[in-house]
């Protein structure tokens, strides 16, 4: 199991975005995808140019804005923030997932038990 | 909820700056990009190791792009842009196909809308009144004794309205005037005008508001009240040129000083609900004292108290109509309105009664021209087949580049609803310019006509059925194409050997089809042309051809009844005499009711000597008529005809027709023998034979003919019979007649002819679009024939090419190929003549003096099947039989 990474679903993609800007602030878009990689232990298979079509879906709700900026390192880039309400969603959606993650491990827990 | 909202338009306005957001993502990709090298440089990797890894960690680019635009924009949008200017293109580049095919459609299309737009107007649209549902027709059932059995009396009005109490209001009209029954003077010369009478709660009644002025108010219709009267709007329009000062005016109507009180809105048109085919111009008051001793002279209209239904009001009217007195001065008229079957009086909603006998004729069209629309499909289907087959190497392609089969069955649904879309604006034109025709046509005696227009629902209508058509043409060839074996496809020699026979197939199988719905079209226009022709070989008891009539204007005002009778002696006399001099003129006589028109009947006189059962007499139709009439009409005549001697001081003479003399004498020469009508003795000095009085098709009853010097004629119609065509006469026959009569206005000298067209109009009109649309039907059925057969050749040319080079003949392949024609045909023919008994069985009921199951009808349409099919069939057999042995083996 652990030697193939998984596969993303479209709405933890978006999930994942809005939690790292949550937490770093600012970032563009290459800074988001580096990060998600790093923070995941390099257990997620990213292709990196998938992050752009998430960050256009949480635009679009109104979950995070982007301004052009200038990078640390002097280049220009485009930078996104996560909003009120966006920040609002992220809560909800932690939420819905630590819920899903405890019962689906109770569950599972119950059959590894049954089967042994 | 919102945030659907706000992600909608969100979408939406990406969707509009692709270019701008495109820029955009390039410019964060390109920059994303270079970070990445960057961190890959800081990491110790040589620079092309670098930039590799960062391309490997980023993914697709292109992909990366279509997933953002995606997400953003409105994707359902961009495809459908790139499937219809593919489309564009593809069907640009095969101009021929695709004009042909919006050529069918549109034809298809176009017929449907305005068969649609009729149905709608005559059959579905209710009638231009208030609240029309509630709107009834009260009126016996149609008998032979004609109009005068379907009116009522003004006694019998005002027992109606007192006795019942269904209604909110009940009005009449006075049923018994011709038109041009009145003179517009004051002018210059005198100039016809129509007028009805009606009573004054009548557009209370209907819910009519006057455009300009007010309606009647009952002081208006008593005796002695001023005369007025309220102008119809295109007469208002046409002959005081939309004057807005024309309310309170006065209009001299016979010499008369009559106020205009009001004109009447656009949408109100008398002739179009209650007497199609003959326009009214303007309306005056009835005063039914006037007219009570007259006898039945009111047709019956009412609308209905809100929440009664029509099984009450009916329950009523049978209730109520024994008590109902033709004159309530007479005792013994009372339950003179009853019939001996029971169905003496029947309350229908008054659109029923303006287009119910229609409805048959019009869900025929409709079916008719639903077929046409069918065959029109049918046929494109195979066009498109046999399209799709030259393009199976595209789609085979296409499907290796990783298509999806919905994408490509989605894009072949483009195409068929881009070759609808144009067929149906096209359409749409014709049907437009054909329901402007028809609504012009004034001489079609179909109600409602002049209301005829496209409107919202006939657009509606055609957006319907062009998306329904493009479904319906569309969908078999782009499965069909989709699911092609793409090996097969791929392979250089196109014409692979299974897939084209079973292409085939499906071709000829959709031929077939169009064979037996054309045969069916073919069969029922057949006899419908049958019935028509029968109707016009009827005996119509008169000679139409080369008689004329024109309404004499005469005054025979005098002060005994004698001396008006005979100044009115007189005066006709004189007008048939001068205008028997005319060159050319056989014939003259008058009358006052002309056939196939408005009659009316009195009086029940019985053979002197004979005593009959009850209800035996007939109540004959009664026509006045000097001498010489019947020798204008053409009628026939075993006796003598009146006399200018026959005066009021000689012994009253009548004439009768045929049927009654079979009745009152039967088998006996009537000539001679005494009818007693109450007193009076009436001499029988001829036997004309039936002539059709109320219509072309029913059944012809008895009529009596009295003598203009003996009885009051309701009007003057004179007759005349020319060698030379009617229509020369027609300038100095009025200038006799204004010698002789200066007040005599320029009424129109009317063909007799004409009134027998009018008369079967509408059959003939349905009778023609039937007939036009089989035609259609045949045309389209051997294109497709053509097609299919073309396509065989085409795809059989190295075997036609071989059999030719092992000794076939020409003749023989010709043969082959026409056998391969008639068995498809036959087929057909054999599928359609089943439906077609079951079709004709459906419309059994508009036929005339035909079957059904007419065999020469059946074998007339299977032979003209057969020709045409061996027609169409004929060009591909003699390209087979020109094959070169030599040029077809060395082809693919």
């Amino acid at each position: 199991m652990g030697d193939s990474k998984l596969d993303l679903l479209q709405g933890t993609l978006d999930l994942m975005v809005l939690q790292t800007l949550a937490a770093m602030g600012e970032q563009h878009g290459y800074g988001i995808a580096r990060r998600i990689e790093q923070v995941s232990g390099d257990e997620v298979l990213l292709n990196q140019g998938t992050i752009y079509a998430a960050l256009v879906r949480l635009q679009q709700r109104g979950w995070i804005d982007a301004e052009w900026g200038i990078s640390d390192n002097n280049r220009k880039a485009k930078f996104y923030s996560i909003t009120k309400r966006g920040r609002k969603q992220l809560q909800e959606d932690a939420e819905y997932w630590q819920r899903l993650a405890a019962v689906m491990g109770r569950v599972l827990e119950q059959g590894i038990a049954n089967s042994e | 909820m919102f945030d659907f909202v706000r992600q909608g338009s969100n979408r939406v306005r990406a969707f509009f700056r692709k270019g701008a957001l495109d820029a955009d993502l390039d410019e964060e990709m390109a920059s994303h990009l270079e970070m990445a090298v960057e961190e890959n440089l800081r990491r110790g990797m040589p620079p092309e190791e670098a930039r590799r890894q960062a391309m490997v960690r980023f993914g697709g680019v292109q992909q990366a792009r279509e997933k953002q635009r995606a997400s953003r924009g409105l994707p359902f949008l961009d495809v459908l842009g790139q499937d219809v200017r593919y489309t564009l293109r593809t069907l640009g580049r095969d101009a021929g196909f695709t004009v042909v095919a919006v050529l069918i459609l549109a034809l298809g299309i176009g017929a449907n809308v305005a068969v649609f737009s009729v149905v709608n107007t005559i059959l579905l649209r209710p009638l231009p009144f208030a609240n029309s549902q509630q709107l009834v027709w009260i009126s016996p059932p149609p008998t032979k004794c004609g109009l005068s059995c379907a009116t009522y009396s003004s006694d019998a009005y005002e027992e109606f309205v007192r006795y019942t109490k269904s209604y909110d209001g009940v009005t009449g009209y006075m049923a018994f005037t011709g038109p041009d029954n009145l003179r517009l003077t004051g002018r210059g010369e005198p100039i016809p005008a129509t007028g009805i009478e009606v009573l004054s709660n009548f557009f209370q009644v209907l819910g009519v508001q006057p455009l300009m002025g007010r309606s009647f108010t009952p002081q208006e219709s008593r005796a002695g009240a001023h005369p007025v009267t309220l102008l119809e709007y295109t007469y208002w329009k046409r002959q005081f040129a939309g004057d807005p000062a024309i309310v309170g005016r006065e209009i001299d109507l016979n010499g008369t000083p009559t106020t205009v009180v009001g004109v009447l809105p656009q949408s109100f048109d008398f002739g179009a609900v209650f007497s199609p085919g003959e326009r009214v111009d303007l309306l005056t008051p009835l005063d039914l004292d006037k007219e009570r001793t007259w006898g039945n002279i009111l047709t019956l209209a009412a609308r209905l108290k809100p929440g009664v239904t029509m099984g009450q009001a009916q329950a009523e009217a049978n209730l109520v109509v024994p008590k109902l007195c033709w004159g309530e001065r007479y005792p013994q008229s009372c339950g003179s309105y009853v019939n001996k079957h029971g169905t003496s009086m029947l309350v229908r909603t008054l659109k029923d009664y303006v287009s119910g006998r229609l409805r048959r004729s019009l869900i025929v069209l409709w079916s008719a021209v639903g077929m046409i629309l069918l065959i029109a499909c049918v046929n494109l289907s195979n066009l498109l087949l046999a399209r799709a087959a030259a393009r199976s190497k595209e789609f085979a392609m296409r499907s290796a580049l990783g298509a999806s089969r919905g994408r490509m069955v989605r894009q072949l649904m483009t195409e068929s609803l881009i070759l609808s879309t144009g067929g149906a604006v096209v359409g749409f034109g014709l049907a437009w310019s054909l329901v402007l025709w028809l609504a012009h046509q004034g001489s079609l005696a179909l109600p409602l006509l002049s209301t005829l227009h496209i409107d919202a629902q006939a657009l509606g209508w055609t957006v319907l059925i062009a998306f329904a058509a493009a479904v319906l043409f569309g969908l078999m060839p782009g499965l069909r194409m989709a699911t092609g074996n793409l090996l097969e496809s791929l392979k250089d020699s196109g014409h692979g050997s299974s897939a084209g026979r079973k292409h085939e197939r499906v071709r000829t199988a959709l031929v077939i089809t169009e064979v037996a719905l054309a045969c069916v079209l073919l069969v029922g226009a057949g006899l419908l042309l049958r019935s028509f022709l029968k109707v016009l070989d009827i005996d119509l008891g008169f000679e139409p051809d080369h008689a004329a009539s024109i309404r004499v204007e005469y005054d025979d005002t005098a002060p005994t009844n004698e001396a008006s009778e005979l100044k009115r002696g007189e005066i006709f006399q004189q007008v048939i005499a001068r205008v028997s001099t005319l060159p050319g003129v056989e014939a003259a006589g008058i009358v006052d009711y002309l056939p196939l028109g408005p009659n009316r009947a009195w009086g029940t006189p019985a053979p002197q000597g004979k005593t009959f059962p009850e209800g035996a007499l007939p109540g004959p139709l009664v026509y006045v008529c000097t001498p010489g009439y019947v020798r204008a009409m053409g009628m026939r005549l075993h006796g003598r005809d009146f006399e200018w001697s026959d005066g009021p001081k000689s012994q009253e003479v009548v004439m009768i027709n045929a049927a009654a003399a079979r009745i009152y004498w039967p088998g006996e020469d009537a000539v001679g023998k005494v009818l007693m009508s109450g007193k009076d003795e009436l001499h029988v000095i001829g036997v004309v034979d039936d002539v059709h009085a109320s219509s072309v098709e029913a059944e012809k009853g008895s009529q009596i003919y009295y003598s203009a010097m003996q009885n009051g004629p309701n009007d003057a119609q004179l007759v005349i019979r020319s060698r030379v065509a009617p229509a020369t006469l027609a300038g100095s026959v009025l200038r006799a007649l204004r010698d002789l009569n200066p007040n005599q206005p320029a009424v129109e000298f009317q063909p007799i002819r004409t009134i027998v067209d009018r008369a079967v109009s509408p059959r003939r009109f349905f009778m023609l679009l039937v007939g036009i649309f089989a035609g259609l039907g045949l045309l389209l059925a051997s294109l497709g024939i053509y097609g299919v057969i073309a396509y065989g050749v085409t795809r059989q040319t190295q075997e036609i090419g071989i059999r030719m080079a092992l000794g076939a003949t020409r003749g023989r392949v010709q043969r082959t190929v026409l056998g391969r024609t008639l068995g498809m045909v036959l087929l057909g023919i054999a599928v359609g003549t089943v439906a077609s008994f079951g079709a004709a069985r459906m419309i059994a009921s508009l036929l005339f003096g035909t079957e059904a199951t007419d065999p020469v009808t059946y074998l007339g349409m299977v032979l003209l099947l057969i020709v045409v099919a061996l027609l169409a069939g004929y060009l591909p057999a003699r390209r087979a039989s020109r094959i070169d042995p030599l040029v077809a083996l060395r082809t693919n």
